[in-house]
């Protein structure tokens, strides 16, 4: 077994055994939860003998070491268990919110990544001259503020005073691929904004490295242009640096738009957390976070293994 | 130039010139914005009801827990729900009284203890089938069982009997006389479905005006009109989406975009530029429900009346409604009823004073600091709302501490649990059931441990007695013990506040119950584009 090989098998087995320990945290972390699913669910006008009925009905009476084994049990078997709120399996109505997430995620990031990659790209082509001072400064100032606030302001100006794109980004199976798209416009402008600046800096500094390099100056000597040296010839040697960073925004992209989907009423799974956290719908929550976390160890894995792999001396080793 | 403004009325009423052109124009011909309104409200109505079209609500308070079960109803939302497919037996009037909905008319036994409803002939839930009295025994049957756990359970406590001789004839008999009883069948969770729901309580099958066309519950829900529903003269739009929008900010910027023609519970603090806007309407109006600060009169030091009182002194309610509420509600006087009740009389107004608070402090000996404990959840700008309570007291030498506590749980681990906090009341549809839930000694909800035995037997005499002017007196005399001797403060009544686009029209003010003419706006209104 090459070298290579066996760092991507250990990487692997790391990321599944990562994995348990993160079901463990997230069972445990649910169960110190303050407050009361029965009472929960029936509000402020619950009584008594309503509560009483609805606790036993949904068996959160029972120990937690034997619920943590059931669930995972369930859970390794593909059964998320069904939502304590409403009764429904909670594996088909992830479905359909999973894939709302993950159909935002890649909108967001068909636009961000290539974007963000170029405009590192041209950075460095115009280093310390104002364009690149102003690709930093603008993309350094939407990730500085907070996205909620960007994605207000954005909702103020364009959706209410120009009315370019709607403000609540509702997409349902009768809406074609263009009107879902107009939807959610605004969500993937946010989330563009916020993931920016992260991969447009770390594409800069990884190329500027690789600029001090003795074959760069060849290539310039052989009378290449600048912005064909860093394309040809630095880019693909910085690209381990540049792809985990961006399978890191990638990440963010699924799992950190919580805020993005609450503000712009958008039905994926950071919108359907947040509603089962209050009603502490504690089946829901954990296979969200385990889903969340999957998502997390999956994409950073990848970016691990790509590193690997694009390393020429663990590749051929002699 | 009046045959101008005629013109122009029709056309604005028609929805062929804006409501801004209308009044631009008006202005032209010397009219102002104010008569401008007026007419073309009137004009609006005059052109009558257009039938077609989709109306769209931005509303609040929706989750994807929810279930369709209406005995689970328990926000806005669900309450909108149950209100497009379902009927109840009655429905709250504008006058106050009650219009029939499944029940043509009721009548009860001298001494109220027997009711008798007369179920409407020949009206079909939407799955066909003729409704019958057994549907509707099935339905009170299934909400007030002994398994249920139906948010009307605690309304429908009492009941000896129930019985449906014919397919048209419903009979209750209570345990007690209760004079009130046609008041409760119009709770929302008492949706008449076929035998009741228990074999599908979720079906959404009612004899509604509208039909469940596509549900994605706390995302979005559509409704289809109901062709063969009884009452023509409601359910206009051919389509309702409910959109589920809790965030403030997009819910009122949804309104403004025009992406939805109405929102309910729009934000008091922003409701008056939203106002301004030239296509938006905010509707406003006040209601039973209230924002309250509650301590246990059974635990010290609230056991002292002087403490007590003291605190009742040292709440300046005025501020509250102007700060709190942005002047969108009404004062409190320390009892839960206000105007918006049937067979209401109003008590002295007790009002803001920093010597009579002090005074009352002094007496009762106390100098420990009085500890509030208070959370967003409470109410919005609770935690604001303490602290203006916290200056007010020092002004009279009354030393309040706050705790502010997680809004998680704040219902089951603070509320009717800790002796002093913040919260709020969403008001009941009579006095009597409002002193039942909250008042009674033995209520469950009792959060303040009022606990007196004369006010308990008015209570009860009260319901039985069928002399309004009797009654009236009897809940006036009940309202004076709560507000002087009991553990409730309560600085202010909150408004509805909804936000209408004119793109809808046939909103009637003064309507009772809810926001969003309670839940009937979405019905009774139309589309005027």
């Amino acid at each position: 077994m090459g070298p290579a090989l066996r760092l991507v098998v250990q990487r692997i087995a790391l990321g599944l055994l990562l994995l348990f320990l993160v079901s463990i945290l997230i069972f445990w972390g649910t169960l110190i939860l303050p407050g009361d699913v029965a009472q929960a669910i029936l509000g402020q006008s619950a009584t008594p003998e309503a509560l009483a009925n609805l606790r036993d009905e949904l068996g959160v009476n029972d120990p937690p070491l034997t619920r943590y084994f059931e669930w995972l049990g369930g859970v390794l078997s593909g059964d998320l268990g069904t939502a304590l709120t409403n009764g429904k399996d909670i594996a088909e109505s992830i479905g359909s919110r999973l894939e709302n997430t993950l159909f935002l995620a890649f909108w967001a990031a068909v636009i961000a990544v290539p974007l963000a990659i170029l405009l590192g790209l041209l950075a460095v082509r115009y280093r310390d001259r104002w364009p690149d001072k102003l690709i930093s400064g603008v993309t350094l100032s939407t990730i500085s503020i907070p996205e909620f606030l960007i994605g207000y302001v954005l909702m103020y100006f364009v959706g209410v005073k120009l009315g370019w794109a709607p403000t609540v980004s509702m997409i349902h199976d009768g809406m074609n691929l263009g009107q879902k798209l107009h939807s959610i416009a605004l969500p993937v402008a946010v989330l563009t904004l916020v993931v920016l600046a992260h991969m447009m800096r770390m594409t800069r500094a990884a190329i500027l490295n690789v600029m001090q390099s003795p074959y760069i100056e060849t290539a310039d000597l052989k009378g290449l242009t600048k912005f064909n040296i860093i394309w040809k010839h630095a880019f693909p040697n910085s690209i381990s640096p540049v792809v985990n960073v961006v399978m890191l925004n990638l990440a963010y992209l699924v799992v950190g738009v919580v805020v993005v989907e609450v503000v712009f009423t958008y039905p994926g799974m950071g919108q359907y957390l947040v509603d089962h956290v209050s009603k502490r719908d504690l089946p829901v929550v954990q296979a969200c976070g385990l889903i969340f976390a999957a998502v997390y160890i999956t994409l950073n894995m990848i970016a691990d293994v790509v590193s690997i792999l694009s390393n020429p001396k663990l590749r051929h080793p002699k | 130039m009046k045959d101008q403004l005629d013109y122009l009325k029709v056309n604005a009423a028609l929805g062929r010139i804006s409501r801004r052109e209308f009044f631009g124009r008006a202005a032209a011909l010397g009219v102002t914005a104010v008569a401008a309104n007026t007419m073309l409200a009137g004009a609006v109505r005059a052109a009558g009801p257009q039938k077609g079209g989709t109306i769209k609500v931005g509303i609040q308070g929706g989750g994807s827990g929810d279930s369709l079960d209406p005995a689970l109803a328990a926000n806005a939302t669900m309450s909108q729900i149950v209100r497009m497919w379902g009927e109840p037996l009655v429905e709250l009037a504008d006058d106050g009284g009650l219009n029939g909905k499944v029940a043509e008319s009721y009548s009860s036994s001298p001494d109220a203890k027997v009711w008798t409803f007369n179920i409407r002939p020949d009206i079909t839930f939407s799955n066909g089938k003729t409704v019958t009295a057994d549907d509707v025994l099935a339905t009170i049957e299934r909400h007030s069982g002994e398994d249920t756990k139906s948010g009307a359970l605690g309304l429908l406590r009492g009941i000896k009997s129930m019985s449906a001789p014919d397919a048209s004839t419903f009979v209750l008999e209570l345990d007690a006389p209760n004079a009130d009883l046609p008041y409760l069948m119009s709770d929302y969770h008492l949706m008449i479905q076929p035998n009741g729901g228990k074999d599908d309580p979720t079906a959404c099958i009612g004899s509604g005006p509208y039909t469940l066309a596509s549900a994605d519950m706390g995302v979005r829900l559509v409704f289809e009109k109901n062709p063969n529903h009884w009452d023509s003269a409601i359910g206009h739009a051919s389509t309702v989406e409910l959109i589920i929008i809790n965030d403030d900010t997009a819910r009122v910027a949804a309104l403004q975009s025009g992406q939805v023609h109405m929102v309910n519970r729009v934000p008091p603090r922003t409701a008056g530029l939203v106002g301004r806007a030239p296509n938006i309407t905010i509707r406003s109006k006040s209601g039973p429900g209230h924002y309250v600060f509650i301590a246990h009169v059974d635990t010290a030091p609230f056991d002292n009346q002087d403490v007590m009182m003291a605190l009742k002194y040292a709440m300046n309610r005025e501020e509250m409604v102007e700060k709190i509420l942005s002047g969108y509600g009404t004062v409190g006087n320390d009892t839960p009823i206000n105007a918006s009740y049937p067979l209401y009389t109003e008590l002295e107004q007790r009002a803001y004073d920093p010597d009579k608070a002090a005074f009352h402090w002094k007496k009762s000996g106390q100098t420990d600091p009085v500890l509030l404990r208070t959370s967003d959840n409470a109410f919005p700008g609770a935690p604001d709302a303490a602290a203006l309570f916290q200056q007010t007291c020092e002004a009279a030498g009354i030393p309040v501490e706050i705790k502010r506590e997680p809004n998680d749980g704040y219902w089951s681990e603070v509320w009717n649990v800790q002796p002093f906090c913040t919260s709020y009341w969403g008001g009941r549809p009579t006095q009597d059931q409002m002193f039942t839930t909250a008042y009674l000694s033995t209520a469950d909800w009792n959060d303040t441990r009022f606990k007196n035995e004369q006010f308990d037997q008015l209570l009860l005499a009260a319901r039985a007695e069928l002399d309004e002017a009797k009654r009236t007196q009897m809940y006036a005399d009940m309202g004076s013990m709560v507000r002087d001797e009991g553990g409730l403060i309560c600085p202010m009544f909150n408004d509805f506040i909804d936000g209408m686009s004119d793109e809808v029209a046939g909103f009637r003010e003064g309507t009772p119950g809810f926001e969003l003419m309670n839940f009937y706006a979405p019905i009774e209104m139309w589309v005027t584009a």
